[in-house]
C-alpha cells in the first residue's frame, strides 16, 4: 500500500476556485459543502452545550443568568437537531457515497441537489441571525402558548429558518428516492443494494412525508405570534396540546431521519470488517422500512402527561413497544454477523462497537419511557435527556463517525492514523457514558430538565456529567486534528484500503469527477466477501 | 464520597412502591438483554479477530428460525411490560371516589394551592398522611407541569383545562415539588415543598389558615356576578337549574352529550356559547375577565355542593375530616 500515489484527476482537483465549488453540480462536492456547514453548526451546538455543562456544575445558577441559560440549551437543541443530526448522514455521506454505491454518475437532479444546499444555508443564516441578535429561549420544541405569545425572544426568525431548512430535507429526500429508483447500475437489483442505500431510501420517505408537517406547524405558530390567529393559545380559542400533536408528528419520525442512515452505515462497516454477509440481509433491509412506517404512529408517546385520554395513551404506548422490535432485530442481526467472521480491528469498526453499546442503552431505556406507569414519573426529567442523547449522539453521531472513518479514504484519497482514531473512539465512548449515564439516575431522582438551578442533592451526579462532557470534547477535538492532518499529510489510500465490497471501492480515491471510468455492472449481492479468494498473509 | 449520591428518590406515597417495582422489573429485563448482547459482541470480536485483514468470514447469510425467534420473544416480553405498566398507569390516573380535593393554579413562576375550607398557600402544599388527596389544577398563562418525585406523580398544567394528580401520602416529611414543563425565565424557580403531616396536625394547620371556604366564596361570587338571576333553583329562570347537575350527563343543543365536570363548568362560565345546553338560547354572557381562575374554581366548588332539587342543602362548608 505504501507505493500508491494519489490519482491525477479527481473531483477535487478537476476545477479550482471558490466559484467552482459554489456552482458545482457534483454530488461529491455538494456532500463536502454540507460537511463544512454542518461541522460549523456542530461546533456552535457544542459550545452551547459546554455553557450548559459549566453552569450545571453548581446547584446555584451562577455562571450565566437564567435567561442566558435558557437561550443556551435552546440554541444547543436547535443547532444540533435541525442543522446537525437531520442532515449529518443523509446530506453528507448520503450525498457523497450513495450515487457511488449504486454505480451512478450523480444524483437524479444535480441542480436541485445544489439548490437544496443553498436552501439549507439560507435557513441556517436565518437561524444564525436570530442567534446574534439575541437568541431564542423556547426550547427546541417551541411549545405553545409560550412560543406564540409569552417569549419575547427571536422566535420568528428561528421559525423561518427551520421552515426554510425543511425544504432542503424534502428536496434531498425526493432527489435520493428518484436516484435510487432510476439510476442503479445494470444488474443492481433491489436485493443487491447495500443496506446503507436501503436506509437512505427509508429515510427519504420519512423526510418527504414528515417534514411538511413541521413546516406547517411552525408556520401556524408564527401566524399566531405575529398576527394573533387563534390556533394554539386558549385565550384566542386555540388548543395548546394540538401543537404538541403536530410537532411530534414530525419530530418523532425525525428521530428516524437521524438514526436510520447511521444504522445503514453500521451494516456496511460490520460486513466489511467481519468479511461476511450481513446476517439476515432482507430482515435488516425491511426493518428500515418498518421503522420508517411505524415511526409515524407513535407521536403521542410524548404527550402521556399532557392530558390525552388514558385509552389513547394506551394505544400509543402499545405502538411504541411495537416500533422497538425492528430496531432490536437489527441489533441481533449485527451481532450475529460477527459470528464466525474474520474481524479486522480497524478504527471504523471500533466506532461501530461504540455505537452498538450506546445504541443498545438508548434503545432499551426507550422501553422505560414507552411504559405508561413509568413515563409519568420520568417525563421531562433528565432520564429523557439521557435517553435521547444515547440515541442521537451515542447512536447517530457515533454511527456518522463510523461512516466518516470508513469512507474518509474514499472522500479524500488519504488515510488517517488508525491508532489515533481508535483512541478517539475510546475517548468519545468513555466521555459519553460519563456524561449521560449519571443523567438516568438524576432523572429517576426527579431532576427536571431545562433547570438553570437545581437542588443540592443532585450536584455530585451533575459534576460527573460535566466531567464526562469535557472528555467528550477532547475526543471530538482529537478527531478534528488527525483528520485535518490526514487531509494534507495522510498516506495515499488507494482505491480500496479496507478491501471492501461495494461499487464505491471499485473507482479511484478520490473518485473521478464522473465517478466511474466505465459504467459498472453488478452480478452479485452486496457483501459477497466469502466468495473472495482467501489471501493468506 | 459515593454514599453521598442518592440513587432513588424517597418513597412517600402509596403509588411510589408500585412505580419503583415496575422500574426495577424493567431494569432487570433490559439489563439482561443488554449484557447478553454486549457479552456476545465482545466474545465474537475477540474469538474471531483477524489481525491481517486478509481472511474472509464464514459464508453464513441468515436463518429464518433465528429471525422469527428474536422478533417474537422480545415482542412477547415487551407485551408483558406493556400490560404491567398500563395497570400501574391506571392506578396513577384513576383517583378513588372519595378524595380530599385541593385546587391549584400555576402561573409564571409560582404554584398557588387553595384548600376547600379557605386556607391557601403559595409554593407550599400541606397534605394529611394516609388520606387520598386529589390536586385539581390549571394554568393561568403558559404550560407548566406539577411534579412530586417522592410521590411519583406528575401532570401538565394546561391553560383552559383542568388536570389532576392524586396520591395518598405514606410518610410524614417535606418533599420537593417541581415545575417540569419549561415555562420561561424562572422555570427552575417554580418549585416548592410538599409537607405531609399527621392528620391531627393537618387539622390544626388548616384552622390556622382562616378565610372563607371555597364553596362559600363561590356562593358569594354566584350572587355578585348575577348568576343567581338566571340560574334559579326551580329551573324557571333563563338558564338551567344547576343543583344536582355535577357529574350528570347533559344533552347539548347539537345533540351530543357531555359529562358535567370541572372543565365543562369552566367552559360554561368563560365561553358559554361554545356548548349550548339543549333547549336554551345563547343568552349567557361570558365572564372572561370578570372572574379569575380561583374564582372559577370556587364557583365550581359551589355548584358541586348544591344538592339535587328536593334534598336539603348540605352545609356549604366542605368537609375536611375523613
Ligand atoms: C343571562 C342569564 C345567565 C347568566 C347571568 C348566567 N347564566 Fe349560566 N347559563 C345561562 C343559560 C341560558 C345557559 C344554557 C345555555 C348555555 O349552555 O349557554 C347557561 C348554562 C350554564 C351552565 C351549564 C349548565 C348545564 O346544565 O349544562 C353553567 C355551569 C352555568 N351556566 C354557570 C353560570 C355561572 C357560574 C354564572 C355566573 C358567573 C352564570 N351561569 C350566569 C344563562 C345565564
Ligand atoms: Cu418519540
Ligand atoms: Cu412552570
Amino acid at each position: 500500500m505504501t507505493t500508491t500515489v494519489l490519482p491525477r484527476v479527481t473531483y477535487i482537483n478537476v476545477k479550482h476556485g471558490v466559484a467552482s465549488w459554489l456552482l458545482t453540480k457534483d454530488h461529491k462536492r455538494i456532500g463536502i459543502m454540507y460537511m463544512i456547514v454542518v461541522s460549523f453548526a456542530f461546533l456552535l451546538g457544542g459550545l452551547f452545550a459546554a455553557g450548559v455543562r459549566i453552569e450545571l456544575t453548581t446547584p446555584q445558577g451562577d455562571f450565566v443568568s437564567s435567561d442566558t441559560y435558557n437561550r443556551l440549551f435552546t440554541m444547543h437543541g436547535i443547532f444540533m437537531v435541525f442543522f446537525v443530526l437531520v442532515p449529518v448522514v443523509p446530506a453528507i455521506l448520503g450525498n457523497f457515497v450513495m450515487p457511488l454505491m449504486i454505480g451512478a454518475k450523480d444524483v437524479a437532479f444535480p441542480k436541485l441537489n445544489l439548490m437544496s444546499w443553498y436552501v439549507f444555508v439560507i435557513g441556517f443564516c436565518f437561524t444564525l441571525y436570530a442567534l446574534v441578535s439575541g437568541g431564542v429561549d423556547t426550547g427546541w420544541t417551541f411549545y405553545t402558548p409560550y412560543s406564540s405569545n409569552a417569549s419575547n425572544t427571536n422566535v420568528l426568525p428561528v421559525g423561518i429558518g427551520i421552515f426554510i431548512t425543511g425544504f432542503s430535507s424534502i428536496l434531498t429526500g425526493l432527489n435520493f428516492m428518484v436516484t435510487i429508483h432510476r439510476m442503479r447500475a445494470p444488474g443492481l437489483t433491489w436485493f443487491r443494494l447495500p443496506l446503507f442505500v436501503w436506509a437512505i431510501y427509508a429515510t427519504s420517505l420519512v423526510m418527504i412525508l414528515a417534514t411538511p408537517v413541521i413546516a406547517i406547524t411552525v408556520g401556524m405558530m408564527a401566524l399566531e405570534r405575529a398576527l394573533g390567529f387563534g390556533i394554539f393559545d386558549p385565550r384566542l380559542g386555540g388548543d395548546p396540546v394540538l401543537f404538541q400533536h403536530l410537532f411530534w408528528f414530525y419530530s418523532h419520525p425525525a428521530v428516524y431521519i437521524m438514526i436510520l442512515p447511521p444504522m445503514g452505515i453500521i451494516s456496511e462497516v460490520i460486513a466489511c470488517f467481519s468479511r461476511k454477509n450481513v446476517f439476515g440481509y432482507s430482515f435488516v433491509a425491511f426493518s428500515s422500512l418498518a421503522i420508517a412506517i411505524f415511526g409515524f404512529l407513535v407521536w403521542a408517546h410524548h404527550l402521556f402527561v399532557a392530558g390525552i385520554s388514558p385509552y389513547s395513551a394506551m394505544v400509543f404506548s402499545f405502538l411504541s413497544f411495537a416500533v422497538a422490535i425492528p430496531s432490536a432485530v437489527k441489533v441481533f442481526n449485527w451481532t450475529a454477523t460477527l459470528y464466525q467472521g474474520a474481524i479486522w480491528w480497524k478504527a471504523p469498526m471500533m466506532w461501530v462497537f461504540g455505537f452498538m453499546g450506546l445504541f443498545l442503552i438508548g434503545g432499551l431505556t426507550g422501553i422505560f419511557l414507552a411504559s405508561l406507569g413509568l413515563d409519568i414519573h420520568l417525563h421531562d426529567t433528565y432520564f429523557v435527556v439521557a435517553h435521547f442523547h444515547y440515541i442521537m449522539v451515542g447512536g447517530a453521531i457515533m454511527g456518522f463517525f463510523a461512516g466518516l472513518h470508513f469512507w474518509w479514504p474514499k472522500m479524500t484519497g488519504r488515510m488517517f492514523s488508525d491508532s489515533m482514531a481508535t483512541l478517539a473512539a475510546l475517548l468519545v465512548f468513555v466521555g459519553f457514558n460519563l456524561t449521560f449515564f449519571p443523567q438516568f439516575i438524576l432523572g429517576y431522582l426527579g431532576m427536571p430538565r431545562r433547570y438553570h438551578a437545581y437542588s443540592e442533592e443532585f450536584q455530585v451526579l451533575n459534576v460527573l456529567s460535566s466531567a464526562g462532557a469535557s472528555i467528550l470534547g477532547v475526543g471530538y477535538a482529537l478527531i478534528a486534528s488527525y483528520l485535518l492532518y490526514s487531509l494534507f499529510r495522510g498516506a495515499p489510500a488507494g482505491a480500496n484500503p479496507w478491501l471492501a465490497t461495494g461499487l464505491e471501492w471499485t473507482t479511484q480515491s478520490p473518485p473521478l469527477p464522473e465517478n466511474f471510468a466505465v459504467q459498472p455492472v453488478v452480478n452479485e449481492g452486496a457483501y459477497e466477501y466469502s466468495k473472495r479468494e482467501i489471501k493468506v498473509a | 464520597m459515593l454514599e453521598g449520591i442518592p440513587l432513588f428518590p424517597e418513597q412517600a406515597s402509596n403509588l411510589a412502591p408500585e412505580v419503583d417495582n415496575l422500574y426495577f422489573g424493567i431494569t432487570a429485563i433490559t439489563a439482561f438483554f443488554a449484557i447478553l448482547v454486549v457479552v456476545l459482541i465482545i466474545v465474537f470480536a475477540i474469538k474471531y479477530r483477524d489481525k491481517t485483514g486478509q481472511k474472509v468470514g464464514a459464508p453464513i447469510t441468515g436463518s429464518i428460525p433465528l429471525e422469527v425467534g428474536w422478533s417474537i420473544i422480545p415482542f412477547i416480553i415487551s407485551m408483558g411490560i406493556f400490560v404491567w405498566a398500563t395497570i400501574v398507569f391506571f392506578h396513577l390516573v384513576r383517583a378513588p371516589e372519595q378524595t380530599l380535593e385541593i385546587y391549584s393554579t400555576g402561573k409564571r413562576w409560582m404554584w398557588r394551592f387553595q384548600h376547600l375550607d379557605g386556607a391557601s398557600e403559595i409554593n407550599t402544599l400541606h397534605v394529611p398522611l394516609g388520606r387520598p388527596v386529589k390536586v385539581i389544577f390549571t394554568s393561568e398563562d403558559v404550560l407548566h407541569s406539577l411534579f412530586i418525585p417522592a410521590f411519583r406523580v406528575k401532570a401538565d398544567a394546561i391553560p383552559g383545562r383542568y388536570s389532576s394528580i392524586w396520591f395518598t401520602a405514606t410518610k410524614t416529611g417535606e418533599y420537593h415539588l417541581f415545575c417540569t414543563e419549561y415555562c420561561g425565565t424562572k422555570h427552575s424557580g417554580m418549585i416548592g415543598t410538599v409537607t405531609v403531616m399527621e392528620p391531627g396536625d393537618y387539622q390544626s394547620w388548616l384552622s390556622g389558615g382562616g378565610g372563607m371556604s371555597m364553596a362559600s366564596r363561590g356562593e358569594q361570587l354566584f350572587q355578585q356576578l348575577g348568576c343567581v338571576g338566571c340560574h334559579l333553583d326551580n329551573g324557571s329562570g333563563r338558564g338551567p337549574a344547576l343543583a344536582g347537575k355535577y357529574g350528570m350527563q347533559e344533552t347539548l343543543a347539537n345533540g351530543t352529550t357531555v359529562t358535567v365536570d370541572d372543565t365543562y363548568i369552566r367552559e360554561s362560565i368563560l365561553t358559554p356559547q361554545m356548548k349550548l345546553v339543549a333547549g336554551y338560547g345563547p343568552v349567557m354572557p361570558t365572564f372572561q375577565g370578570l372572574v379569575n381562575e380561583e374564582g372559577v374554581m370556587s364557583l365550581i366548588e359551589y355548584i358541586k355542593t348544591l344538592p339535587p332539587a328536593g334534598q336539603a342543602a348540605a352545609p356549604a362548608q366542605a368537609q375536611v375530616t375523613p
